[in-house]
């Protein structure tokens, strides 16, 4: 029990900090943040199978979460059936030349022996299925996107429960992964994190200029949602009973009938807000707590350790027999594939898909600092992590606000410094992530929790 | 006729802009290869370190502007290049000092120093945004032309003019100048000589008696001018934004590595294929096939390869296609 009295300590004062956000600002406000630090924590999850039991760095997390994001779009939506009688069968035929293309490639890899020739075929073979497929698709988009462009002009999804959509967010990241893997895993790490940092960015710029696959950069709006909407809510009786019982003390107090009904109609409001999010705040927690339990689980196993002996001495383990290139494409993949759930939980989240939203800074860095700053190869460190920095992230602003006012109390309101300050409120973020990165580089390079080897 | 027309169609809108972005791009380049190749570790807050340069320019261009002081028909952003450069090796000195040096002492691997660059990038960002903000500016004065489209058809005659802007041709001209200083001093003072002896072998470098700490200090002086250099150069052709700039660190870490890293030279002309790649793979060719072709063969599409949406995919395509098939570079750098 003991070796786990730092772990609970550090939930609490997170926890504590998060009911304190609820008291002094609003619980909405609470529960928002605390679906995001769970969301967050599943990222991180992903980050630190990759990092933490491998040593792989990867900084294409934001490829990954647009993927997912991606998979939400795809599935849940429904089908537009004009689009794809304009188009759709052009399309279809595109990704059969796409597959034919890399069957092809891989059959010239495996047939042919290395030599120049061989390299001329594969360029020859891209550039005439480039050409084919920009003559196949080029009427197709452009009749697609003309599909009542303000409301539509993409093929749509599948029209099925959003929930299936994490799953696929899954496998969508998870075979991007496995392509990348392919290309780039041989790659000494710093390389390794260049390579990813911009193989995320085609992949997002990808994404933000194929208007016909999910409408770009003109984002997708209203999205499924696995919880009840809170205009559903205001409205069924047994809602507003629960609501009534529950604050039945505040409202015994008020006498008049119609203010009693007025004050009602505004805690229905705010309880249907909070009840929502109550709902995303489950889906999120029974996602983490399946991947930490797993994740878990895998660190303790024969794998778990195999990959540790991995990190620690490549050379040593693959002298033990150990396939230690399918090992880092195994790891590479998992990781990768829990950070699209994660992406695909945020979208379904927020309701609505914006390519345009997906920047490196948010969804690699600053996801990078939660995994470092929670602790490297260790699951509950990592999670902790996720929770602490996106904590800070949206927190920063207020408490830097509070401080700026504290230091310019005696300077007169229209004091230029104080105004240009006050206005750079939400700049601080910045800075506290950064300097709670290299503070904990430099003292605890673990991690606030670091990495603990069970020893029999 | 036509021909000349169609020469000038691709000087106008592909050759001189590609010049002059390459330019900018070699810079910074540079500045990432010589971090690379000297303290060992890929410097994440490149873009970021550049636009800390550029904000003192952009600051100090309003102050001498509001002076009333100025260079006549050249920006006055020119005179505060010493100015900013100076606030940036201070700024630098004082980050290795703090950050980088605790970490080159104890010998970390590469990808720590990576990892503390990150957090630097992230602490730059917020002093840039504190101090300035993250709007749009633009503080270039002066004469905008050397050559306006009019003028040059007017003077010869021709259908198609062209237009010579003043900030491409003081960029290239800068660029020059200083990149012909760098490597003079790299190849042939004595210092120079130490850094490279340094860069290729650090322990046999101590043994003969080179001093670290100087080679150090050297780079992050030669680094400083560059990245404040490069980052006012930029930001007088386009405009001044940190995010931007921190988004123009993907092209320079290409061209780095495409000019093979830690190697000075490759750098620079990694800095043109990436430039001159961009902007011949997204223009569209449509007006000079009209000049050279008869018109029966006349395209009527754009004639373009991709759109210009995909400028920055085309460098990261580039860097992966080096990586998996020459990975150390065109130019041979560092074996990876």
């Amino acid at each position: 029990m003991r070796q786990y009295t730092n772990v609970i300590a550090a939930y609490l004062i997170m926890f504590t900090l998060i009911i304190l956000v609820g008291i002094f600002q609003s619980w909405s406000i609470a529960l928002t943040i605390l679906n995001y630090c769970l969301i967050s924590a599943v990222m991180t999850i992903g980050a630190n199978i990759q990092w933490g039991y491998a040593g792989l760095i990867n900084f294409g997390i934001m490829g990954y979460t647009a993927l997912g994001g991606l998979a939400v779009v795809l599935v849940s939506v429904a089908p537009v059936g004009e689009a794809w009688r304009a188009g759709g069968l052009n399309m279809i035929i595109c990704l059969g030349v796409i597959v034919g293309i890399v069957f092809s490639i891989r059959f010239t890899l495996k047939k042919i022996a290395k030599s120049k020739s061989r390299n001329y075929l594969i360029a020859a073979i891209i550039i005439v299925g480039i050409l084919l497929l920009r003559l196949i698709s080029a009427p197709a988009i452009e009749s697609i996107e003309a599909v009542e462009p303000a409301k539509t002009g993409f093929l749509g999804g599948l029209g099925l429960p959003v929930l299936f959509s994490w799953i696929v967010g899954a496998f969508l990241a998870g075979g991007l992964a496995f392509v990348v893997g392919k290309v780039a895993l041989g790659l000494r790490a710093d390389y390794l994190a260049i390579a990813t940092l911009l193989i995320a960015e085609i992949v997002v710029s990808i994404i933000k200029h194929e208007d016909w696959l999910a409408r770009g950069v003109k984002n997708v709006i209203g999205l499924k949602r696995p919880a009840p909407y809170e205009i559903n809510l205001q409205q069924s009786p047994w809602f507003i009973e629960l609501v009534e019982k529950f604050h039945s003390g505040k409202l015994a107090l008020i006498n008049s009938v119609s203010e009693k009904q007025e004050v009602l109609k505004q805690l229905v409001i705010d309880a249907s807000s909070v009840y929502v999010k109550l709902c995303f705040t489950g889906l999120f927690l029974t996602v983490v707590i399946i991947l930490l339990i797993v994740t878990q689980k895998a660190l303790y196993s024969p794998w778990g350790r195999m990959m540790r002996a991995i990190r620690d001495n490549e050379e040593a383990a693959g002298a033990m027999g150990k396939n230690v290139v399918k090992q880092h494409l195994l790891i590479f993949i998992l990781g990768s594939a829990i950070v699209g759930i994660a992406g695909a939980m945020m979208v379904t989240n927020d309701g609505l898909f914006t390519p345009g939203s997906y920047r490196p800074m948010r969804y690699t860095f600053v996801i990078w600092v939660m995994v470092i700053v929670g602790g490297t190869g260790n699951n509950f460190g990592a999670i902790l992590g996720g929770f602490v920095v996106w904590f800070l992230w949206v927190e920063a602003a207020p408490i830097a606000l509070f401080f700026i006012n504290l230091f310019t109390a005696h300077l007169p309101e229209t004091n230029e410094i104080r105004v240009h300050l006050i206005n750079s409120a939400p700049y601080f973020r910045f800075l506290v992530i950064g300097t709670a990165l290299l503070v904990i580089m430099r003292f605890r390079p673990q991690g606030i929790l670091p990495e603990k080897i069970i020893k029999n | 006729m036509d021909f000349i027309n169609a020469i000038l169609v691709l000087l106008n809108y592909t050759i001189i802009p590609a010049l002059t972005y390459g330019s900018q791009l070699a810079l910074g380049a540079i500045f990432v290869t010589l971090i690379y190749g000297i303290l060992r570790f890929a410097n994440f807050a490149t873009g970021d370190m550049m636009s800390f340069g550029t904000m003192f320019a952009v600051l100090l261009t309003y102050y001498f502007q509001s002076l009333g002081i100025n260079l006549g028909i050249f920006p006055t952003a020119l005179i505060t290049i010493p100015f900013a450069t100076f606030m940036m090796i201070l700024y630098m000195l004082s980050i290795d000092k703090f950050v980088f040096e605790y970490y080159r002492i104890k010998k970390s691997p590469p990808v720590q120093l990576a990892m503390v660059s990150v957090g630097v990038m992230f602490v730059t960002q917020a002093i840039i945004r504190i101090i300035i903000g993250p709007a749009d500016r633009t503080f270039l004065d002066g004469e905008k032309f050397i050559l306006k489209a009019s003028e040059f058809k007017e003077m010869t005659g021709l259908n198609e003019g062209l237009t010579i802007k003043s900030t491409q041709a003081i960029t290239i001209v800068i660029t020059m100048i200083v990149v012909s200083i760098m490597f003079w001093f790299l190849n042939k003072t004595k210092t120079g000589t130490s850094m490279r002896a340094y860069s290729d072998n650090e322990d046999l470098a101590l043994l003969s008696g080179i001093d670290p700490k100087k080679v150090v200090l050297i780079t992050w002086i030669i680094a400083g001018i560059l990245a404040t250099i490069g980052g006012i150069l930029y930001g007088l052709d386009k405009s001044y934004r940190p995010f931007v700039y921190f988004n123009n660190m993907l092209p320079i870490f290409a061209a780095a590595i495409v000019g093979g890293i830690g190697n000075p030279f490759g750098a620079f002309l990694g800095g043109y294929v990436i430039a001159f790649a961009e902007i011949f793979l997204t223009y569209a060719y449509k007006k000079f096939f009209t000049y050279i072709l008869p018109e029966a063969l006349e395209p009527n599409s754009m004639m373009q390869l991709l759109s210009t949406d995909y400028k920055f995919a085309v460098s990261f395509s580039i860097l992966v296609i080096v990586l998996l098939f020459r990975p150390s570079g065109i130019f041979k750098g560092k074996t990876l």
